[in-house]
């Protein structure tokens, strides 16, 4: 705000002015978890595209760069990491088609919102158990 | 000189000018994205395990190649859409918000050409 629009009074009357409600007054319900949750994982999807051009990178380098990439994906740190990333792409994915349904008005009344926001977490779940179930046989 | 009235020309286009474009934009990718990433999570999780020369292999074949050019820029362009809506959301000093609005082109452009440039040195074969 710049300060030739702003006076002494009305910088006293915006002060008192009521502010709408916000998160905290709210009773928490799973849609709104899942809804927070598909905008997490979105940012750490976002810092987890280091992780993907970091292995394309190596396998670009050369064999040694590569087999040093791999042991650090390989190690039980990486695989945590790993694993969280996959989750949060299952979840983001499947958030991203709760988005899609709404965008077209459907599955957007209150029980089923609620219904959806289970599903994307159990779906996620599964997801990633499976993800990781075939990526073990396969090995 | 158009001849559109000053209503016709911000009709539609809100207090940031573009309109719908970036939700539509944020869509496009997002859908484009859910036949990508199947695309790349299979891809990774058929290579687990496997050794260099399998990889590098893979990654000379164009099919391969081309859908993880298309993976990388669907998803960053994506990113950076998205990443931009959280700034603007949570960010609301001028400097901070405008110097991260900045660094966010800047991070997602730069990682893609990364990927993008170990990608055609994988498909050109080297
Ligand atoms: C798997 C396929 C994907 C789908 C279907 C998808 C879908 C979506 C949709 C619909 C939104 C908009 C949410 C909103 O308007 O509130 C969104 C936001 C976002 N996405 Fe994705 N996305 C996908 C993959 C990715 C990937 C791979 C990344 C990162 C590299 C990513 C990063 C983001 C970010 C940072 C946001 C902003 C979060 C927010 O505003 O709350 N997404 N995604």
């Amino acid at each position: 705000m710049s300060s030739t629009s702003s006076s002494a009074t009305s910088g006293q009357a915006r002060k008192e002015r009521p502010l709408s409600p916000h998160l905290s007054i709210y009773k928490l319900i799973p849609n709104m978890i899942a809804s927070i949750m598909h905008r997490i994982t979105g940012v750490a999807l976002y810092f987890g595209t280091v992780l993907v051009a970091w292995w394309l990178i190596a396998a670009a380098a050369g064999p040694a760069y590569f087999d040093y990439v791999n042991g650090f994906f390989g190690s039980l740190f990486g695989m945590l990491i790993l694993l969280g990333y996959t989750w949060a792409l299952m979840h983001h994915l499947l958030g991203g088609l709760r988005h899609f349904a709404w965008d077209a008005s459907k599955l957007i009344s209150k029980q089923m919102s609620t219904k959806l926001a289970y599903a994307t977490f159990i779906g996620s779940g599964a997801l990633t158990l499976l993800v990781w179930l075939i990526a073990m046989l396969v090995r | 000189m158009s001849i559109k009235t000053p209503f016709k020309r911000v009709e539609g286009l809100g207090s940031a000018k573009d309109g719908t474009e970036h939700f539509w934009r944020q869509r496009l990718t997002a859908l484009a994205n859910v036949p990508l990433i199947i695309a790349f999570v299979w891809i990774v999780v058929s290579l687990n395990g496997e050794d260099h020369a399998t990889v590098a292999a893979t990654f000379a074949n164009p099919f391969v190649a081309v859908v993880m050019l298309l993976v990388i820029v669907s998803a960053l362009y994506h990113a950076k859409l998205g990443m931009q809506v959280v700034i603007e959301d949570y960010i609301h000093g001028e400097l901070a918000k405008y110097a991260l609005l900045v660094a966010n082109i800047f991070f997602t452009f730069g990682i893609a050409v990364l990927a993008v440039f170990a990608i055609l040195k994988m498909g050109f074969g080297s």
